[in-house]
């Protein structure tokens, strides 16, 4: 029950911010339309711990703030390798373990790791990620494991 | 105060799209499938990040940047999840990657 109030109101606020549209009639066909799809979210039975992941917080918009700067980085290392692809080029493909023990944990982790430019997750299996790298530097990124580590502090799974 | 806004726009911009000149280099010139798809995580990422974050700084503080910012976010979820079904599909179609070869280094056993 608190689960489905919970989207009802995600829902709600995602509607305000979008519609822009505030007279009675429209703003009543969304309260209704939110209503809806809470409902039969509700009766899907997709409105679970996996579906709505409240509980992690703002422990994520931290991890957030701190991936932003590793992309930003990230990008420089790419495009210096297009740019120097004789001095720069290393591809590499190795696997590493990734710590988590829930389906979010891994896939945040994986969607990281690709996120970040220079590495690309090519396999998830069971706790195996094999990733792709495109630098000797972002290939040692993922290996010393700092993202996992994070990863694993914001789901609190350690 | 509004040139101070426009010269950040045009910084954030311009630095967008030579990043996306970049990506559109690298998917040229890099040599195989695997090497191109981190070539074009640049302009899923850092591009997008910029030119979105550059054109909600000309909309201010209004609904336009809210919905900017929330494309974004949704650009930052869906678009590494592009890149692995890619990646995972070319390797278990069996690709190989190119991993030796290239630079000056002289490729060894270990390498592979």
């Amino acid at each position: 029950m608190l689960k489905t109030v919970s989207l009802f109101l995600v829902l709600m606020s995602v509607w305000l911010l979008l519609s822009g549209h505030y007279t009675p009639l429209i703003t009543g066909f969304g309260v209704v339309s939110c209503l809806l799809s809470a409902l039969i979210a509700n009766r899907m039975d997709v409105n679970d711990k996996e579906g709505q992941p409240i509980y992690l917080g703002p422990r994520i918009l931290s991890y957030w703030g701190w991936l932003v700067g590793e992309i930003f980085k990230a990008n420089v290392d790419v495009a210096k390798c297009v740019l120097f692809p004789k001095k720069y080029l290393r591809p590499s493909i190795f696997t590493v373990t990734a710590s988590q023990k829930s389906d979010l944990g891994k896939v945040i982790y994986a969607n990281s790791i690709t996120l970040t430019p220079g590495t690309v997750t090519v396999d998830l299996d069971g706790d195996q990620v094999m990733v792709h790298a495109l630098t000797e530097g972002s290939a040692e990124d993922v290996l010393g494991g700092d993202m996992d580590r994070r990863v694993t502090k914001v789901m609190r799974e350690t | 105060m509004d040139l101070l806004l426009d010269i950040a726009t045009w910084i954030l911009l311009l630095a967008g799209s030579i990043l996306l000149i970049i990506t559109g280099f690298g998917l040229l010139r890099l040599p195989d499938l695997y090497t191109r798809i981190h070539a074009g995580g640049m302009a899923d990422t850092l591009a997008t990040f910029l030119i979105f974050v550059g054109l909600s700084l000309q909309s201010g503080f209004s609904l336009v940047s809210a919905k900017l910012l929330l494309v974004l976010v949704f650009v930052f979820f869906t678009s590494p999840t592009a890149s692995y079904a890619l990646a995972q599909a070319s390797f278990v179609a069996g690709l190989k990657p190119k991993l030796d070869g290239f630079g000056t280094k002289k490729p060894s056993k270990d390498d592979v």
